[in-house]
């Protein structure tokens, strides 16, 4: 082992790109004409050249093994030359460049039964989404089992084209947002309603107090004799919940089972298509964690495409439908109730408050 | 043989059409594998107890690098022993992640051998995240995946692991080699990615075009957008099939029954007002046109991106801490982007120059530019104002001055103001 190690390399990068390509992405590279879309999840693109390839979108997991991604490696050697690709929101991707091998690798995909055709076009695809109780340490929920019972619900609409436009769900499992969720047709974001619960008998033998002090980005911290010990206090009417501390000072947990749960938030987007990127504002504010299939949050979920479908005009994004029938209208029409934690009162709140006299009832 | 664990919560999660990460991680741990195994026992526990087990990391890392590596215990050891280290190692993807079954191989050979055999593909920034390391083998794991040619991503106050899009790779709108400027960025910047030395985080993201499919303006304090500045090219006999219908809309997007409606889906949805449909011509009046990708999207065989192509930058998006999220800021509307990008290059040095001097801790290139004004920002990058900069020019009167910018200076003498004002 030490001699391994002894052996290592630094800075070397990733492999180059090209390695990664097979001969038709090679000789196509830059030439594509256009692409159309054959059927859910499989998409034709047509070269310059006058090649074509067949690229099969899957869904996965983003949470897999090595025993899924070898299975995923045979179908790619039997069908693709030993190449595929992973896309940004995590699907699978195989590519053909022989026709003929089309149907046989459907047929490949329908057996291994874990690699769903879907999430082209006018379709809720994979939703992007961060680690939760599966490896982080300030998660308010978990990630990879809200996703999969969302997505078991949403099925429907991952392999057909049946909406409006385009429907980008992505989850965060705390208010960090390693995902950056905040531009999502639809987000899920843990949420904590508890300030972190100090434990004074160990937090100065387990943290150093300036910098957890330091580590509060509203300044809630202030350090504080309790019972002789050197700890600290919290401000809880400053506190956000945002667990900073706790990254610092693992004596300030703050997950809580009946504080913890999910926060729901609609309309943003990052393409420039038509209107400008926007932000995902705040459709429900609390939904109570509930393992192992979070029933509520799915069925809010589902209500919101379903109005969406229903209501929006073709092309139309769920935030470019929101604006246009108006915030007061997507209230009414999804049933969710408005409540004093959908008003902004925090910095720059009042960009967001009515002034005009026009509204609808 | 690896204990396992009833996890009857869990097995509701093997129900359902969509692939389900319970069913598969139960394979490996029937397989044998201790951690899988322990992960489900102690996903079980977290999911009765609604809360994690999972304890902070600690300082845990490789040598040389300062970053790459996440550390994690579970706070259930006794339980739960197969997982009681379950250290991450982030490995920089190929560009666009695309994979070679065999070279790939080599990392999941690693990983099964020394590792949990759990991994992300892939992580929210773009590597890979090999999911579950005890501390002794981060060493060796380090070791031989860059004896295979494979590197460790960033963390920590780095360069994080630049991402792109699939781009020219299989992507007829790509206006800049996408793939290309990762890795050529990613190569240059290796020391700044694997050894933090910044105020916080710094991400690099490059979109094709301006429909952003790795959402780089939401997600990178510096987005690279390719766009174009002459005219959006039109094939009218393409136009014609779609007006006819015989080419599905939206690339088939809807399906492949339906038809362009050259008024309603096209003409009427652009943001500008731009496009006119006249005695079967369509035309364009570029000069309005904000290249906001729809038309195309729509009819993608009828029209194209111009040819003088090259990128939008974006700067200082991030996520909601500390002042709410923010999206890129323009900052440079059109520059080439050809190799080796020397011109970009040096935009960039003087960026983080400038945010090396002035960031405080833990503060975005955002924030920063946030806190001391987007003028300082552009002046320290020799950038002039444009109105493009802005969606509107200020509507507050308090307009700052610097003394040199008014005749005379700030230094006045009272008494020559009394001469002419009775006190
Ligand atoms: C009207 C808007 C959009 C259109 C027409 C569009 C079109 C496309 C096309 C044609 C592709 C396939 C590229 C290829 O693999 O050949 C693609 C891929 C993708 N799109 Fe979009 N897109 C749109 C908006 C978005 C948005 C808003 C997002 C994210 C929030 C997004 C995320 C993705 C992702 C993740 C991929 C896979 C990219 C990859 O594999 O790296 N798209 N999109
Ligand atoms: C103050 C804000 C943030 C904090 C305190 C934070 C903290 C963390 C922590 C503790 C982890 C480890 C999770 C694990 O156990 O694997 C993590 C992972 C990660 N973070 Fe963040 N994060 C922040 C913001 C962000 C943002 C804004 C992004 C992306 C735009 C991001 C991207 C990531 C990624 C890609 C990972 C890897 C794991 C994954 O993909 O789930 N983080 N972050
Ligand atoms: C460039 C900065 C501004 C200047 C020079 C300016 C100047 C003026 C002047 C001279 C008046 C007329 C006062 C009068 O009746 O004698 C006025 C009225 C008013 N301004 Fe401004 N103003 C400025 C910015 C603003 C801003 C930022 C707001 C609100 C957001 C605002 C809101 C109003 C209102 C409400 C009135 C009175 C209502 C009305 O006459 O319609 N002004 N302003
Ligand atoms: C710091 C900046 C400002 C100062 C020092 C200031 C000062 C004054 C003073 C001294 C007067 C009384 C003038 C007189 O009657 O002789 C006045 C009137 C007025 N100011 Fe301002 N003002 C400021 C900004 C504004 C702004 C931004 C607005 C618009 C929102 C505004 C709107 C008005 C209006 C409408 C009047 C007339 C009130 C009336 O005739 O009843 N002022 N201001
Ligand atoms: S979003 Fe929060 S809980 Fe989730 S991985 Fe990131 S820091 Fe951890
Ligand atoms: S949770 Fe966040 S806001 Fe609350 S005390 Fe901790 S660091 Fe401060
Ligand atoms: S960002 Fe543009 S160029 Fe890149 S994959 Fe998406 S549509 Fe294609
Ligand atoms: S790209 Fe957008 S703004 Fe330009 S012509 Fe097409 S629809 Fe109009």
């Amino acid at each position: 082992m030490a001699e391994i190690v002894a052996n290592k390399l630094t800075d070397i990068g990733p492999p180059k790109y090209d390695e990664m390509w097979p001969e038709v992405i090679k000789k196509n590279y830059g030439k594509w004409l256009y692409h159309e879309i054959l059927e859910p999840g499989v998409l034709v693109h047509v070269s310059e050249t006058g090649d074509k390839v067949w690229s099969l979108r899957c869904a996965a997991t983003r949470l897999m093994t090595t025993m899924h991604l070898e299975n995923i490696c045979k179908i790619a050697d039997q069908f693709g030359g030993g190449f595929f690709r992973f896309t940004t929101r995590n699907n699978v991707e195989f590519i053909i460049d022989d026709e003929s091998k089309l149907e046989p690798l459907k047929k490949a995909l329908a057996d291994n039964g874990q690699l769903p055709l879907g999430g082209t076009g006018a379709s809720v695809t994979n939703i992007v989404h961060t680690q939760g109780w599966v490896h982080c340490h300030t998660p308010a929920i978990d990630a990879s089992g809200v996703v999969k019972a969302v997505m078991d619900e949403l099925f429907d609409y991952f392999n057909s084209h049946k909406l409006p436009a385009q429907v980008r769900i992505s989850l965060a499992c705390c208010l960090n947002m390693c995902g950056a969720v905040h531009c999502s047709d639809i987000s899920i974001l843990g949420v904590h309603r508890k300030p972190p619960v100090i434990e004074h008998s160990h937090l100065d033998k387990m943290c150093e107090i300036p910098t957890t002090i330091a580590a509060c980005p509203t300044a809630a911290i202030k350090p504080a004799k309790v019972d002789d010990f050197k700890s600290v206090a919290v401000n809880a009417d400053r506190c956000m919940f945002c667990g900073n501390c706790y990254t610092m000072c693992p004596a300030m947990p703050l997950a809580d089972a009946e504080g913890d749960g999910i926060a729901l938030w609609v309309g943003g987007k990052v393409s420039n298509s038509k209107s400008m990127p926007m932000f995902s504002k705040l459709a429900v504010p609390y939904i109570p964690n509930e393992p192992p299939r979070w029933p509520t949050t799915v069925d809010t979920i589902k209500k919101i495409v379903e109005v969406y479908a229903g209501d929006a005009m073709k092309y139309e994004r769920v935030g470019e439908w929101a604006q246009r029938i108006g915030w007061e209208k997507f209230f009414e029409k999804t049933g969710i109730e408005f409540s004093h934690h959908h008003i902004d009162d925090y910095r720059f709140a009042a960009t967001t408050w009515r002034t005009s006299t026009q509204f609808k009832w | 043989m690896a204990k396992l664990h009833d996890t009857p919560m869990l097995d509701e999660l093997e129900k359902g059409p969509w692939p389900s990460f319970v069913t598969d991680i139960k394979k490996l741990a029937e397989a044998g594998n201790e951690p899988c195994a322990d992960l489900l026992g102690q996903l079980e526990l977290s999911y009765k107890d609604k809360e994690g087990h999972w304890k902070h990391g600690g300082i845990v890392g490789v040598l040389g690098y300062g970053g790459g590596v996440i550390g994690r215990y579970s706070d259930v050891p006794e339980l739960f022993p197969g997982v009681e280290h379950f250290h991450t190692l982030r490995v920089n993807q190929p560009a666009s992640k695309f994979y070679k079954t065999e070279r790939l191989r080599e990392v999941t050979e690693i990983w099964d051998r020394r590792g949990s055999g759990m991994l992300n593909m892939h992580g929210s920034t773009g590597d890979m995240v090999l999911l579950g390391a005890f501390t002794e083998e981060l060493e060796p794991i380090f070791a031989e995946l860059t004896q295979k040619g494979w590197d460790l991503g960033g963390s920590g106050s780095a360069l994080r692991t630049p991402s792109c899009c699939v781009g020219k790779a299989r992507c007829e709108y790509a206006c800049i080699d996408t793939q290309d400027i990762c890795y050529n960025l990613t190569m240059e910047f290796q020391d700044e990615m694997h050894r933090p030395a910044w105020p916080y985080k710094f991400k690099f993201k490059v979109d094709g075009c301006p429909n952003c499919c790795v959402a780089s303006l939401a997600r990178s304090d510096c987005a690279i957008i390719g766009t174009w500045r002459d005219d959006i090219r039109i094939d009218q006999e393409k136009v014609a099939a779609y007006v006819a219908g015989d080419i599905a809309a939206n690339g088939g997007g809807h399906g492949l029954d339906d038809k362009v409606d050259i008024k309603a889906d096209v003409i009427d949805l652009c943001p500008t007002g731009c496009m006119f449909y006249e005695d079967g011509k369509l035309t364009i009046n570029n000069a309005e046109c904000t290249r906001c990708m729809h038309c195309i999207n729509v009819m993608p065989q009828a029209l194209r991106p111009g040819l003088d192509k090259g990128a939008s930058i974006l700067i200082g998006a991030k996520a909601p801490i500390l002042d709410g999220a923010q999206m890129g800021s323009l900052i440079i509307p059109f520059i080439k982007m050809e190799e080796p990008y020397d011109e970009f290059k040096e935009f960039v040095e003087k960026m983080w120059d400038w945010w090396d001097e002035n960031g405080k801790n833990r503060e975005r290139i955002g924030e920063c530019i946030q806190r001391l004004g987007l003028s300082a920002f552009i002046e320290a990058c020799d950038l002039d104002p444009i109105p493009q900069m802005v969606k509107e020019p200020r509507s507050n009167p308090y307009i700052f001055y610097k003394e040199d910018e008014v005749p005379g200076g700030f230094e006045r003498d009272i008494s020559d103001y009394r001469k002419k004002h009775a006190r």
